[in-house]
Order: structure tokens, then sequence, then C-alpha cells
């Protein structure tokens, strides 16, 4: 079973991306949405265990949300950027989602 | 005028995954046409609203950041960044909106609105208001 998981809350504010990591099997997919893009930012308090987490699992980021929030041009290598279409093939290319709300 | 307060308006929601911020602009920029001694302060994922270069469209949201520029005008323009907030999520002021006011004082010179702080500076500020309203 492939799944998909998506975050939507600030790992500043919330404890919802470090649950999903500890509570993620390696080969999954990890998709930041939201307030969740900030995970995705190079030098930032929550970078590491977003690049220890790329070692077994794939995180994809929403584009759109990132655009929103002007900080495009601080995403870290690795991490792959999605548009809504993109973020409808992930759901389909999976067996089921988890939404980390 | 004896009855100006100082008025604290504290920042920590990031923009846009919540509605808090726009919100809060919305408030502050009323309060701020009631002639008091304004104050913003932003901390924790707040220091986000600021950052340069919001392009919303893809979101389906109104990209409220323009705003910020506009409070100078309405003479609020002490709006205070915590440094310990801004380093933990890979900012500089460099990142930030370059928000300006004109002081009437001296002739109408543009001065920066916003001022990086350390925890305990902000700490001393926060202690000396009036009124703190947080979001």
């Amino acid at each position: 079973m492939t799944m998909l998981h998506t975050v939507n809350k600030s790992p500043f504010e919330k404890d919802s991306l470090n649950s999903c990591l500890r509570l993620s099997e390696d080969g999954s997919s990890i998709l930041l949405i939201e307030d969740a893009i900030y995970a995705a930012l190079e030098g930032t308090a929550a970078s590491d265990s977003i690049k220890d987490a790329m070692k077994t699992k794939k995180v994809y980021a929403l584009q759109d949300d990132i655009n929103a929030r002007g900080v495009k041009d601080k995403v870290m290598d690795g991490v792959e950027q999605v548009d809504y279409a993109g973020f409808v093939t992930l759901v389909t290319e999976h067996d089921t989602v988890q939404s980390w709300v | 005028m004896s009855d100006v307060k100082k008025f604290l308006y504290v920042n920590r929601r990031a923009p846009y995954g919540t509605i808090y911020a726009w919100e809060t602009l919305e408030v502050v920029l009323i309060g701020a046409a009631f002639d008091q001694d304004v104050t913003l302060v932003f901390v924790d994922d707040g220091v986000f609203q600021l950052t340069k270069g919001h392009d919303t469209a893809g979101i389906g949201m109104k990209n409220f950041s323009p705003t910020y520029a506009a409070l100078g005008d309405y003479d609020v323009n002490k709006i205070y960044v915590e440094k310990e907030s801004l380093e933990a999520r890979g900012l500089t002021i460099d990142d930030l909106q370059h928000l300006v006011w004109e002081d009437e004082d001296e002739d109408w010179a543009e001065k920066d609105s916003i001022k990086v702080v350390t925890a305990s500076e902000l700490a001393e500020i926060m202690s000396q208001q009036d009124i703190v309203l947080s979001f």
C-alpha cells in the first residue's frame, strides 16, 4: 500500500509535521500544502527534519502556496514542487491519503 | 490629549493559512483612525506576514500584503520584529518588505518603520503598553 500524507500546518506552530514524519513508512510521499510549505524552506529550525525525511520518503510542496507566501527562492533542493493538477495526480497514484490536519 | 492610550497588536500567525493575519490588519487600520499610540509586533509565524513578493493568484485569496506599506500613512510606524523568530525561520530583514513612514517634524523625512529586536527588548516594549491585543 502506498500512502500520500498531506500536511497543512506550519511546523513552527503545530506538531503535525513531526507526527506525520514519525508515523509514515519509508517510501511514502509527503505533500506540504498551505502553511506547511514553510517546512520546505532552507535554513529554518524545521529544515533538518525534512532533509532527514527525504532520505527515505518523497517530499512535495504545493507551488501555489509557496508563491502566495513569497518564499519561492528559499525552497530547499530535493523538494519537488507540484501544482494543483500535480496534487490530483499524486492522489490518484497512491492507494490512500492521510491528511494531518 | 490625555486619553491617548498605548495600543499593542501582537501578530503571531502566518498569512493565508488562517484568517488571523488579515483580520488583525483590518483591526489595526480601524484602530488607527482613533488617533491612539499604536505599536505592532511580529513574532513566531507572524514574521511571515511581512515577507516580500506574495503572489496569491494561484490560491484564490486576496493578496493583502501591499496594505502593510500603507501603515505609515496611518501613523503606524512602530513595527517590531523579533530577531529570534526570524532566525528560526531562515529569514533576515532583507526578506521583509521595506516599510517606511514620513516624519512630519523633520520635513517629512522618510524613515524605516520596522525594527528588528531581541526577545528581551521585545518583552520590555510589550510591558510598557496600556492595552495589548493578541492574535
